[in-house]
Formats: structure tokens, C-alpha cells, sequence
């Protein structure tokens, strides 16, 4: 077959541990290919060398029937390979257009930028997608929906052959995400090729034609979207047998019989100023409450006024029985209540830190004797975590920023683990992890709601919630608006509970 | 110090790990010395040389801590300033008076640095830019714009001359206690942690629970505490306070930060490495003055200060080419 990428026998080591052993790519004209693997499977390492930010030890690569020797992004670029990356490199202070053009500027009289025709030429790319925006308004107003689309449309309007995207849909609600895909179609109508990279098995049914899966940096199948199964794409993943998954279930949240104790915690009509209106919640000790809901919904809202980030405006809540006032993260993190944050990136981790300071710094009030770090206290318990946690670090003063998504979200996880919180409210804890570790963190939100301690899982993921939670309180504009009860959910009934609820309350 | 660790030399070196360009530049420098120059490694030479650059240390272990948490302070050479002026007029009662009301008049502009930086708000950069020109306003004002003369007859000027226990002078004891305490913190306690912290993610520290305005208050309460220290060590070193001294100390405070590897973003930074460049930056004008002394070249103050910036450009370059082979290696 006639490809326009072709990736072949790519070897690739760092510091002489092989990230990539004879792995192999290819990706025909107009087709839309997925790229996908557990992380650190070579997936990142292998597009990094394609976009000329690493360099191959060994391989051919080539794209567009040329031996293709990239050495830097630019000159992918100039190829024309474009890379929308997780993280858009984008400027939001600036201009629509200017983040289209910048760089490539339509000019006048050999040295003024046309913005007019910059304007237009903008204006109808993203029309082509069927975007209709103000292109003169700052980046930084749109949504990251928005924002992703126009990293697109830069790409398409330097004639780029090939795109790649990177996890695209990672934090697009359902509505953005048919936006996007409907890009996607565009771009392989007019014989534009995609390679997508996307830890959503269920998008890849949807719009690619071909997948390649990635297991400890070797290629390891190579499929067609339309012979294929979501169960075939994890076995290859996981590297196991179809049958045995099977056997174990695909969400490891569920299972195991519940005994639930006192009320923990209880909310009662509470308000805060940033999109949570009237918000009712009770979590017994022993119980999983999901938070179900479209984004946007209030799911993250409630989440921070429980944690005491937003102040309330109306409502109660009691813990314990007792009414509780909240003042703060530090307030009630000395109540024992912790929050993993949805932002891994930005409200998560601190980059430049290393595991063991990342994993101890919400436990440093009680490390500390007279202000003082007890180191060997501190070491101890971040051998114990990472032991019991399976965090693939080399060692614990790595960096964090070193480190794949889902150990990093592990390291987060054991952070609050590790100050032993009553009520732990979990926003997104498995967001951009792969299958593996996501099974794993489950594992560990199950234990440790079995030793008595209540958790609030928010989760955009229906299939997590369903199957995870003990009970799912529904949210809907700021309101909470229904709750199921667990054994019997399924996820038909809770989308229909969120979006009976929704049209009802617009009719 | 917990029982159970060892010291590290190498990570009190090396800090992050950031700064071996420091330390390689530093030896260098000294090497080249001591080659070169008969008296460069005289008892004299060194101690002069440490009693002088004091000030400017001081100064920059208080910036270091400032820019770890993401924030800069620029009033800090018109707070020296302010500060050696009120150390002057204090002489009288001694140094036991002096040196404390020049380094509280220095953490008070500290204070107001950190009330309009984090109850008002304002950009740290824009704050300390207001307390920078009132500082300097400040200590003309109190000074009528003439230079004080300290008290020569109390023991105030003892404290540059006079060895501690007859082995160095006080401001380089000084000195040395105070780098070694700030060590201590950055490195072994939660505040130290939690100033770290708040330069790599300030939300995220918010949200694990951090006293982050704590420790705010506490870098620009330290910063101006620093800064007056160096004003009591001005007065006292030159007989008198100045108030026109301490222009552009705040840049040469900030090179030498930058130059021992911490990030001016924050998040990374070590106290040991931002000694070593402002002793670094101090060395450069030793050496040139020994190669003023030899008779073979003869370079103006002027000239001084371009060499100091193309070796500034230099070291950083290193030290920039070093992390990004290391960034790669790892």
C-alpha cells in the first residue's frame, strides 16, 4: 500500500534504556490513524522523533516519498507535519487571527502584515469547520475547544499533510468533541492524514480507519477500526488475552459488599458564587458518591465549596453531625477532608519538585517538628506509598514532571492518601491515564473507602461513575437534580437522568 | 537535624543541581587567582574581600528567596540605604542598637512590600518598584541628602574591623550565620518547602493546604531584613550613612541569584549557589583590580563593568548549556 508516513524498524534510547525497539508506522494518504498504548509505551517518544524533537538511533522514516530527515519541530513543520499538542502552544493574549497567521502573515507592499486578508483567510478556514467566531477577539476568550480547533486551523493553513493530536478530546465536553470530530472528517475529505492519539477507546470507533498499538516501545498489532473490538485494542495494550479481561471486568470501582457506616458528611442547599446554586449531598463512611453531570454542571464547583476553596453563599454542611464551616484547604485539611484537583497540571503538581516533595507536601504540618522536616520520616513514608501505589519512578527525588500522566496522578493520589482524610473528594482521578493505571487507582479508591472513609468521585466518564459509585447524585446547572442508587445503575439511566432533567427544566 | 540523615555534601553543593556552572566558574576564577597574583590568596586579600562583598551576599540570599517563590523585590539597595542612614543616627547608642533598628527599618519596607503584594494584590514587580523610589525619597528625607557620619567613639565601626574571637571579622560571621540558619531553612523545614512550592504552582500549593501567605510575608519580611543588614554594614564599614548608595544593587543581587541556578520563575533554587555567584561576581572586580595593580593593562571602573557583564553572559551560558546536556542525558 501506498503510504504517506512511513516509520520503520525505530530504535530509540535514553540513557541506554530502550524506549523504542524496532517499532514501525505507517499512515496512508487521507486516513485517519490511531496511535495507542499504555503511557510509557513509546507513543509520545515515537511522534517526538517524527516531529524532529528527539533523535532516532536507528530506522527509516519517510514521509511524502521522500527519506525524511527532521531534526527540529520547525522543519516538520515546513514538511508538513503539524502537531496539536496536549498543551496548545498557542498565545491567548493575542488575537484569533494573529494565532493563525503568526509567522506566515499575509503582507502589503512587501512589509506591512493585510489584515484584512488575514482576517478572511481565518474567518474561512474555521468556517470550513463550522465555526463561526469573532477571529479580531484574544485566543484567550474562547474555550479550549475553540482554541484547539484554531490550533487546527494553523495547521491546515500551512498546507500540512499530516496532523497529529494529541490526546484532543482530554478536556472537550460531548458537544465540543463532535465539533472536533467533524473537523477530523473535514480534514480526511480533503486528503489531509490524522494521526490520533487518544486514551478514549470509544472515539477511535468513531473516526479512524486504522489503529496501530504500542507495548513497551515495540509495535505490536496493527488493525482495521472496522474488524476490531474495544476488548481486542486492550488485550493488545495490555498484552494479555481477550478472555481473561473479559473475566476480570472492565472497571475495578465495583465489586465487593458494601457496609456502610455513619454520615460522614452532609450538604445541605448550599450555594457558592461560582455556578452552584442549591447542591444537596449526604456521604456514610464506607460509600462512593459519584457526581454525574455535563461539564459545566457544578460537578467541580460542589467538589471545591466541600473542600472550603469557594466560600459559600447559602446552605450548611455538616460533618460528623457537627455544622462545619468551611475556611479554607487548609481549614479542612485539619478536618480531614482532601481533594485531588481536575488540573493535574496546573493545580497538581509542582514540576520542578521531585515524587518525595511532590507526595509529602499536603502532609508537612505533621512531618515537621518546630518547622522542621523529619527527612527520615518523610523518606519512609514515600517508599511506603510508591511500594504499595506500583509508581514507576527511578527514584523518589526524580522530578515529577519526568514522570508518565498516571504515575503522576498517583503520586498526587498518595499525596492526600498519606494525610489520611475522612472524605476524600476526587475530581477526575483518572483523566489522561492509561487503561492500566486507571484500574489500578481504582483498585486503591476501593480500598480505601473499605477502611471507613467516605470519597465523592466527580467523574465525566459514565461508565466510571456507573460502575464505581455507590450512589451518583446528579447535577444540572448548579442544582442538584436526582440521585440513583447503586446496585441497579446503568449508564442509559444516567445519561437519561441527566438529560431528562434537562429538558425538562428548559421546556 | 533529624538523626537518621547523613549530611550530603553533594547536595548542599549542588542544590538542584542546577548550579555546577557556578561552583566550575568560581574555581576557575580563584584558580586563575592564585596563579597569577602573588597576593590573591593573602589572608588580607580574603578577608578584605569577604568583609566588603558582605553587603552584596546578604543582600542576594534574600533576593534568592524572594525570586524562589516567583516574586522579585527591587527596593532592596534604597532600603539598604534607608537603613545605613538610620544606623548612622543610631550609632551613638552603639551597635547593639544600631544593627537591629537598621535591620527593622529594612524589614518594615519589607512589610509594606508584602501587604501590597499580598493583601492589595499588587504585581511584586510593580510593589517593590513603589517601595524602591519611597526608600530612596525616604533616606534623603531623613538625612537632609547629605551622607551621616556615624558615632566614631561607640563600638558601631568595630563591627567591620574587629575579629570576632580574633579570627574574622563580625560582618563576615554575620554572614556566615545567617547563610547557614536560611540554609537550614530553605532546605530542612516546611516553610523552606512551602516557598518552593508556591514558585512552582502557587494554586496547587493553595490547594494542598499551604500557609502560602505566610511564607510571602516571610521572603519580603526576610528580603528587607537582608537588605537593612547590608545598611548597617555599609554605615558601619564606611563611617556613615549613605543615602545615595545602593543604586543598582538590586540588579547585581538578581545576577547573582540567576548566576547560582535559581529560576526567575521560581520553583528551584539553592542559598549555597547564590553566595557562590555573588561571590563570583565580586571576584571579577578583585581580579581586575590585581590586573590593575600588575601595571600591564589599566581598565577604568567603567571597563570594569562591561567585563563583569560579558563574564555574567558567559557563566550563565554555561550554566544554561550544562542543564539543557543534562535535561537531554536524563
Amino acid at each position: 500500500m501506498h503510504s504517506l508516513l512511513s516509520m520503520k524498524g525505530i530504535d530509540k534510547a535514553f540513557s541506554s534504556v530502550p524506549a523504542l525497539r524496532q517499532a514501525h508506522l505507517e499512515v496512508a494518504p487521507g486516513e485517519v490513524h490511531a496511535l495507542i498504548g499504555q503511557n510509557g509505551a513509546g507513543k509520545s517518544t515515537m511522534i517526538k522523533i517524527l516531529t524532529g524533537v528527539y533523535r532516532r538511533d536507528g530506522g527509516d522514516v519517510r514521509f511524502d516519498d521522500k527519506p525524511a530527515d527532521i531534526s527540529n519541530p520547525g522543519q516538520a513543520q515546513k514538511s508538513g507535519i503539524a502537531t496539536i499538542y496536549q498543551e496548545l502552544n498557542l498565545v491567548p493574549l493575542r488575537s484569533v487571527t494573529e494565532n493563525v497567521v503568526m509567522g506566515y502573515e499575509p503582507r502589503r507592499l512587501g512589509m506591512l502584515i493585510d489584515w484584512r486578508t488575514a482576517h478572511r483567510r481565518t474567518r474561512e478556514i474555521l468556517a470550513r469547520f463550522g465555526i463561526d467566531i469573532d477571529v479580531r477577539a484574544p485566543l484567550g476568550s474562547y474555550s479550549t475547544a475553540i482554541r484547539q480547533l484554531v490550533a487546527i486551523a494553523r495547521a491546515v493553513s500551512l498546507d500540512a499533510k499530516l496532523v497529529i493530536m494529541d490526546e484532543p478530546t482530554s478536556s472537550l465536553d460531548d458537544r465540543e468533541v463532535e465539533v472536533l470530530f467533524g473537523v477530523v472528517r473535514e480534514l480526511k475529505n480533503s486528503g489531509v492524514s490524522v494521526l490520533y492519539v487518544s486514551h478514549f477507546l470509544d472515539e477511535l470507533f468513531q473516526i479512524c480507519d486504522r489503529v496501530t498499538t504500542m507495548r513497551d516501545g515495540q509495535t505490536v498489532a496493527v488493525r482495521s477500526i472496522a474488524e476490531t473490538s474495544k476488548l481486542e485494542l486492550i488485550a493488545d495494550m495490555l498484552g494479555r488475552n481477550v478472555e481473561d479481561i473479559e473475566a476480570a471486568g472492565m472497571t475495578d470501582l465495583g465489586g465487593g459488599e458494601k457496609q456502610l457506616g455513619d454520615v460522614l458528611l452532609e450538604a445541605d442547599g448550599i450555594a457558592t458564587g461560582r455556578r452552584l446554586f442549591e447542591f444537596d449531598l449526604s456521604v456514610r463512611r464506607g460509600e462512593i458518591v459519584g457526581l454525574g453531570g455535563l461539564l459545566g454542571s457544578g460537578r467541580t464547583e460542589a467538589g471545591r465549596a466541600l473542600f472550603g476553596v469557594d466560600a459559600l453563599t447559602a446552605g450548611e454542611i455538616r460533618l460528623k453531625g457537627k455544622r462545619w464551616a468551611p475556611t479554607g484547604p487548609a481549614g479542612a485539611i485539619g478536618d480531614r477532608i482532601g481533594m485531588l484537583t481536575e488540573d493535574r497540571k496546573a493545580e497538581g503538581i509542582v514540576p520542578d519538585m521531585s515524587v518525595r516533595e511532590n507526595m509529602t507536601l499536603a502532609l508537612l504540618p505533621r512531618l515537621s517538628r518546630n518547622g522542621q522536616i523529619q527527612t527520615g520520616r518523610e523518606r519512609q513514608i514515600v517508599e511506603e506509598y510508591i511500594k504499595a501505589l506500583g509508581i514507576k519512578t527511578s527514584n523518589m527525588d526524580q522530578p515529577i514532571r519526568e514522570l508518565s500522566g498516571g504515575n503522576q496522578q498517583k503520586v498526587l493520589l498518595a499525596r492526600w492518601l498519606a494525610t489520611e482524610p475522612e472524605l476524600l473528594i476526587l475530581d477526575e482521578p483518572t483523566r489522561g491515564v492509561d487503561v492500566g493505571a486507571k484500574l489500578e487507582i481504582q483498585a486503591i479508591i476501593r480500598q480505601y473507602v473499605d477502611r471507613g472513609f467516605g470519597v465523592v468521585l466527580i467523574s465525566s466518564e459514565f461508565e466510571e461513575l456507573v460502575e464505581g459509585a455507590d450512589r451518583i447524585v446528579v447535577l444540572q446547572d448548579g442544582h442538584s437534580v436526582a440521585t440513583l442508587e447503586n446496585p441497579g445503575i446503568t449508564e442509559d439511566a444516567l445519561v437519561k437522568a441527566i438529560a431528562h432533567h434537562h429538558t425538562g427544566e428548559h421546556a | 537535624m533529624p538523626g537518621s540523615d547523613a549530611f550530603d555534601l553533594r547536595q548542599f553543593l549542588r542544590g538542584d543541581g542546577r548550579n555546577a556552572g557556578v561552583w566550575i566558574a568560581l574555581a576557575a576564577l580563584i584558580l586563575f587567582g592564585l596563579a597569577r597574583y602573588e597576593n590573591f590568596g593573602s589572608a588580607y586579600n580574603i578577608v578584605s574581600f569577604l568583609n566588603y562583598n558582605s553587603m552584596f551576599i546578604i543582600i542576594s540570599i534574600g533576593m534568592c528567596f524572594v525570586i524562589m517563590t516567583g516574586g522579585i523585590d527591587l527596593s532592596v539597595g534604597s532600603v539598604a540605604a534607608f537603613a545605613s542612614v538610620v544606623a548612622a543616627y543610631l550609632s551613638p547608642y552603639g551597635i547593639e542598637v544600631a544593627l537591629p533598628g537598621g535591620v527593622l527599618a529594612g524589614a518594615a519596607f519589607g512589610a509594606i512590600n508584602a501587604f501590597c503584594i499580598i493583601a492589595m494584590r499588587i504585581p511584586p514587580f510593580i510593589a517593590t518598584l513603589a517601595t524602591m523610589l519611597a526608600a530612596k525619597g525616604g533616606a534623603l528625607v531623613i538625612s537632609g541628602a547629605q551622607t551621616i557620619s556615624v558615632d566614631w567613639g561607640s563600638n558601631f565601626t568595630k563591627l567591620g574591623m574587629e575579629k570576632a574571637f580574633n579570627i574574622l571579622p563580625w560582618t563576615i560571621v554575620i554572614v556566615a550565620i545567617v547563610a547557614i540558619v536560611l540554609w537550614v531553612v530553605l532546605e530542612q523545614t516546611s516553610l523552606g518547602r512551602t516557598v518552593l512550592a508556591i514558585g512552582g504552582s502557587e494554586d496547587a500549593s493553595n490547594l494542598m493546604g499551604l500557609k502560602v501567605n505566610r511564607a510571602k510575608v516571610f521572603v519580603y519580611l526576610l528580603s528587607g531584613g537582608c537588605a537593612g543588614l547590608a545598611g548597617v554594614f555599609l554605615a558601619s564599614g564606611f563611617g556613615a550613612g549613605q543615602p545615595l548608595e545602593g543604586i543598582g544593587w538590586e540588579l547585581s543581587a538578581i545576577a547573582s541569584v540567576v548566576v547560582g541556578g535559581t529560576l526567575l520563575t521560581g520553583g528551584l533554587g539553592s542559598v549555597t549557589a547564590t553566595v557562590a555567584g555573588a561571590l563570583l561576581l565580586g571576584l571579577v572586580f578583585n581580579i581586575l583590580n590585581f590586573e590593575n595593580g600588575r601595571g600591564t593593562i589599566s581598565l577604568s571602573a567603567y571597563w570594569q563593568m562591561v567585563i563583569r557583564g560579558g563574564f555574567l553572559f558567559v557563566v550563565i551560558l554555561l550554566q544554561t548549556r550544562m542543564n539543557a546536556s543534562r535535561q537531554k542525558a536524563g
